[in-house]
């Protein structure tokens, strides 16, 4: 987490959003996604009253039927929702309740941004007439959902849609022909690039993008049944898959979409946002506003207000007033990999004071990085220019063979009644169990610090190679038969 | 011919009620959430500071990924006694003490309550202990006493194939798991179902029948190739003041007074003999025992009651968390008070003179406390009560001992060689605490899983010299 620093300026930021996709204004950048949440009037009506600055809703269509169960989880060392699925389609509400609600939502809440997500079969009469209707009722903007990855799919709608560029393209003119208000195209990311339909949707007009929608997932398997969850009657589906998990890729796609000129449009990040500081990365990597679902559907709206308190505190700190002082200020610090310098290095540093031995990084180092945490304190016999260490297994099988024993008496809980029965604790880490990086060997991969339980126990530092910085496109460039390393 | 180890105990409701359990289990979605808060440390502290050596990040990942049938196993290989040994160890001293959490500014992870977790699904299940047994090999050992030794060597042995036998002087086995172990922490019960898993295992069990002599124990060396020895320690040591050896003890309809002493009490309303007290008791003595022996009498309904010690509250012997407990079972105590004469009142309750001492200079060597006290004068005063509970502590078998020819006795415990409980005899081994002057459950049970790997590595390499001779 970034550093307040102290002394920040007194100053109260503002987190209003201007005239976002050419026009929707409101109080905040924390709109709910198009879901549950969003399923009538009187559910956003009280989101608003929690403090959420905009609502997508829940998609409107002509009513489906849905099945029970919609939704399964993974769950992750006893976190419940770390990744959520569903298989639920659109609004099973007839679309004029929706829209004489969006009615009375807009009547009521003016300076909130409402937002009618949108998805009709694939004709221009029918998206021209949701077009109007949405806009007669009072919608701020649309969202047109190419992206919802089950069910509707199979009716030649959301990603059925969202996967073909032309499609993309040809529904976004459609509506553009009739639309009054802006127009956000909702990407889905089950595609390999997901460049190219926001490209179409920009040549189709769209004033706006959100991405991404949900991930094509099966979420697991009942191990008593057999049947993957969630179970519909013995049997389950694909679902769309949501929720912290998704957040890296959703991050990534982002900051794909805005970095690409054929791309770029206003953006409302979507895809495991659950904190302010979640929000403030989409941000940073462009996005004009950010939208939540699943985190909503975990704890309730009330997440909302940490959400912007937390912002607001995160933005004072950084002396940053408005949005739009560090809106995609992130975007350019990704770069294709060969533009990296070969000749940064950075080593792992353990503070001892700070260590409390549980030897993590010496056994993951040694199976899953570069060998080079060690456990005795002094550096190994050399084979060549091999050091020689014992290996992990041999400590395990030392520690086997120790003869412990209970400390039953007063002096000997003091003192510990042999060499390993502890001593009441608590007492410090006995030296034997900090481990030590071999600097010189290691590569700097970051493995010990990631799996390190405490914080800044393992640092890396930067250590001068006093080369000039190299990049791999400089160091083939002109080279005769350059070849590109595989990026995996 | 007995059908289970158990047949001539039941548990006596109201000794049920009054010892409830003092650490309820874990649920189950409590020992998930538990089990996922553990590291996985490598070559994990707690594991090296459980004198069996539980794989603890091992079996407490199975419990965190819903293997509980692999984390009762991981256990049961290192501990075969770890049932109990979840329910009485002092943890905050082993496992628990050494959890790197401490140095996290986190509580340790509840080691003991997940292994019970385990234990407690493993034994609902009816598995075995022995899953696929073994093929037989021809040794014929005899364990001598039935308490966690003998039966952590026994077991260990099974696992190996042998033939075992075990042999007890009381009529119900489990040593002091069944006769000395808190109520409420241990029920005689449950320790008796975890003696009769391994009964199941093919052990023969001979209860009721105790090997004290020079013969008994020559006809054991003729029965069998090798013996173990887990026979314990002896009664609990007497004050050595006036009155105490008049047998004032009386009661009827399970009710007790007089004199008797903690392990008296406890294997008593341990065994439904005793269900209740009432009056004044004084403990004397302030180890975990006399602990023990106090919280029992105050759950029998005695009060007050009252712990009499030599020494101050920063030198009881007892770990600090017993100490923590007697206190919230309501105990009192009073400090540097020594017992001097014990007489009885005209109305049948005891009058205990008691005096305040002071110790007389320290122990010369290795700082110890020093163990000669003198009285403060013009401070004795008489307590009346109903009871007198001696608890300073176990004597060795020092006559059963002495039986034993070409075993070597030193300070009353039976000399062996740590690693392979080996006595100086080449048939004998040893373990718990007749050799360890009295641990714990756990230094017990590792004592008698050494000695079953001394005597499988000696009967393996009989058996290699043998086949090279051919
Ligand atoms: C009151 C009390 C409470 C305790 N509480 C705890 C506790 O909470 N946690 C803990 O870890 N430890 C506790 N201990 C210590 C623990 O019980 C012992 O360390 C452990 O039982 C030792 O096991 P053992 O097999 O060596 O001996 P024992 O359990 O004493 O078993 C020895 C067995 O040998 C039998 N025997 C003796 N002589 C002969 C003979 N001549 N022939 C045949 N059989 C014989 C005895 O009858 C007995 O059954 C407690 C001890 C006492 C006294
Ligand atoms: C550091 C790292 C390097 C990887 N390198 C390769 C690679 O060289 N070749 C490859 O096919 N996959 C590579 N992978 C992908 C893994 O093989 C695997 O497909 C992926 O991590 C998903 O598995 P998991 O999340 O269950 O571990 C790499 C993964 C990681 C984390
Ligand atoms: S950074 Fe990587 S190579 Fe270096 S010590 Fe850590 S795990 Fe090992
Ligand atoms: S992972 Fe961190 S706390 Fe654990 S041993 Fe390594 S440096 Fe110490
Ligand atoms: S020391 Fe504590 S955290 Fe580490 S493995 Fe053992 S129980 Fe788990």
């Amino acid at each position: 987490m970034s550093s307040i620093k102290s002394g920040s300026p007194h100053f109260t930021p503002d987190l209003a959003v201007r005239n976002f996709a050419g026009g929707i204004n409101c109080p905040n950048p924390f709109w709910l996604a198009s879901a549950p949440p969003t399923n009538c009037g009187e559910q956003i009506m009280r989101a608003f009253d929690a403090g959420w600055g905009g609502a997508v809703w829940k998609t409107i269509g002509a009513p489906i039927t849905n099945v029970s169960s919609r939704y399964s989880s993974i769950d992750w060392m006893g976190q419940r929702m770390m990744g959520f699925n569903n298989i639920e389609l659109i609004s099973d509400r007839p679309i004029e309740t929706n829209l004489r609600e969006l009615t009375e939502v807009k009547k009521r809440y003016p300076a909130h941004a409402v937002i009618a997500s949108l998805m009709v079969e694939s004709t221009r009469e029918a998206w021209h007439d949701i077009v109007q209707r949405s806009e007669d009722a009072g919608a701020d903007g649309l969202e047109l959902n190419f992206g919802c990855p089950h069910g509707m799919s199979e009716r030649g709608m959301g990603s059925a849609v969202g996967q073909v560029p032309e499609y993309a393209q040809m529904i976004t003119e459609w509506v553009k022909e009739v639309a009054r208000t802006p127009v956000l195209v909702k990407l889905t990311p089950n595609i390999a690039d997901i460049r190219t339909v926001a490209r179409a949707a920009k040549l189709g007009g769209a004033d706006g993008l959100s991405a991404i929608n949900t991930i094509n997932s099966i979420t697991g398997i009942d191990l008593d049944t057999l049947v993957p969850r969630p179970n519909v009657g013995g049997k389950s589906s694909h679902g769309g898959y949501c929720g912290p998990a998704v957040k890296p890729i959703a991050l990534n796609m982002v900051q794909s979409v805005m970095a690409d000129p054929a791309s770029a449009l206003p953006l409302s990040g979507i895809g495991g946002i659950a904190t302010w500081s979640d929000a403030a990365e989409f941000i940073l990597l462009g996005c004009g506003t950010v939208q939540v679902c699943t985190a909503a559907m975990h704890y309730g709206y009330r997440i909302v207000e940490d959400m912007a308190d937390g912002l607001s505190n995160w933005m004072r700190g950084k002396g940053f007033r408005t949005l739009e002082d560090f809106r995609g200020l992130s975007v350019n610090r990704v770069t294709e990999w060969k533009h990296l310098n070969l000749n940064f290095k950075i080593v792992a540093q353990i503070d001892e004071q700070k260590c409390i031995g549980c030897d993590l990084c010496h056994i993951a180092c040694w199976d899953g990085a570069h060998q080079c945490i060690h456990l005795d304190r002094v550096s190994g016999p050399v084979d060549g220019h091999v050091e020689l260490h014992p290996i992990p297994t041999s400590h395990e099988a030392a520690s086997h063979n120790r003869i412990t024993v209970t400390s039953v008496t007063r002096r000997e809980r003091t003192q510990g009644a042999g060499l390993h029965s502890p001593a009441h604790g608590p007492y410090p880490t006995p030296l034997a169990r900090i481990p030590r990086v071999d600097q010189t060997e290691c590569v700097g991969c970051n493995l010990c610090s990631c799996v390190c339980p405490v914080d800044n126990c393992i640092t890396m530092v930067e250590v001068p190679t006093g080369l000039p910085p190299e990049t791999w496109d400089e160091r083939t460039r002109g080279a005769n038969c350059a070849t590109e390393p595989p990026i995996l | 011919m007995l059908t289970t180890v158990s047949s001539p105990f039941s548990e006596h409701p109201e000794i049920r009620q009054r010892f409830a359990e003092l650490h309820p289990p874990l649920s189950a979605q409590a020992a998930v959430v538990e089990s996922n808060r553990c590291l996985h440390c490598f070559d994990a502290p707690c594991m090296v500071a459980c004198p069996t050596h539980i794989d603890v990040p091992g079996f407490i990942k199975r419990i965190a990924s819903g293997n509980l049938r692999g984390s009762g196993r991981k256990i049961l290989d290192a501990n075969v006694l770890a049932g109990s040994c979840s329910r009485v160890c002092p943890v905050e001293v082993l496992c628990e003490g050494a959890c790197v959490m401490h140095r996290y500014d986190r509580p340790p992870i509840q080691i003991a309550q997940l292994q019970r977790h385990a234990m407690d699904a493993f034994h609902a299940s009816g598995e075995p202990l022995i899953p696929v047994p073994p093929p037989a090999i021809p040794l014929r050992v005899a364990c001598v006493g039935s308490g966690p030794a003998s039966l952590a060597c026994a077991a260990e042995l099974r696992r190996a194939g042998a033939q075992v036998t075990v042999i007890e002087r009381r009529p119900l086995p489990g040593g002091l798991n069944t006769y000395g172990v808190a109520e409420y922490k241990l029920p005689t019960a449950d320790s008796l179902r975890e003696v009769e898993l391994i009964r199941q295992t093919g052990v023969e069990f001979r209860l009721s029948e105790a090997i004290e002599t020079t013969a008994q124990l020559e006809a054991l060396e003729a029965e069998f190739d090798y013996v173990f020895l887990g026979v314990g320690l002896g009664a609990m040591q007497s004050l050595g003041i006036p009155g105490e050896s008049e047998s004032i003890q009386g009661g009827a309809d399970h009710e007790t007074h007089g004199i008797l002493n903690a392990l008296q009490l406890i294997s008593a309303y341990k065994t439904g003999h005793i269900t209740k007290m009432s009056g004044a008791v004084v403990v004397v003595g302030a180890g975990n025992t006399a602990i023990d022996a106090a919280v029992a009498a105050r759950r029998l309904g005695a009060d007050p009651v009252t712990m009499l010690y030599r020494r101050g509250p920063n030198d009881v012997s007892a770990f600090d968390f017993e100490f923590d407990h007697a206190r919230r079972e309501g105990i009192s105590f009073l400090w540097h008070r020594l017992p001097v004469a014990i007489r009885k009142a005209q109305d049948g309750s005891l009058l205990l003179d008691i005096e305040a001492v002071q110790p007389i200079g320290n122990h010369p060597a290795d700082n110890r406390k020093s163990d000669r006290f003198e009285p403060v004068p013009h401070s004795l005063f008489t307590m009346e009560c109903r009871t007198v509970i001696p608890a300073i502590g176990q004597s060795p078998l020092t006559q059963l001992l002495a039986e034993f020819r070409h075993i070597t006795v030193e300070q009353g415990r039976i000399a062996i060689e740590r690693a392979t409980g080996q006595t100086t005899h080449p048939r004998f081994f040893a373990g718990g605490d007749c050799a360890n002057g009295g641990r714990e459950v756990v230094d017990a049970i590792a004592d008698g899983k050494r000695a079953a790997h001394g005597i499988l590595a000696k009967f393996n390499s009989a058996a290699e010299v043998a086949h090279v001779k051919h």
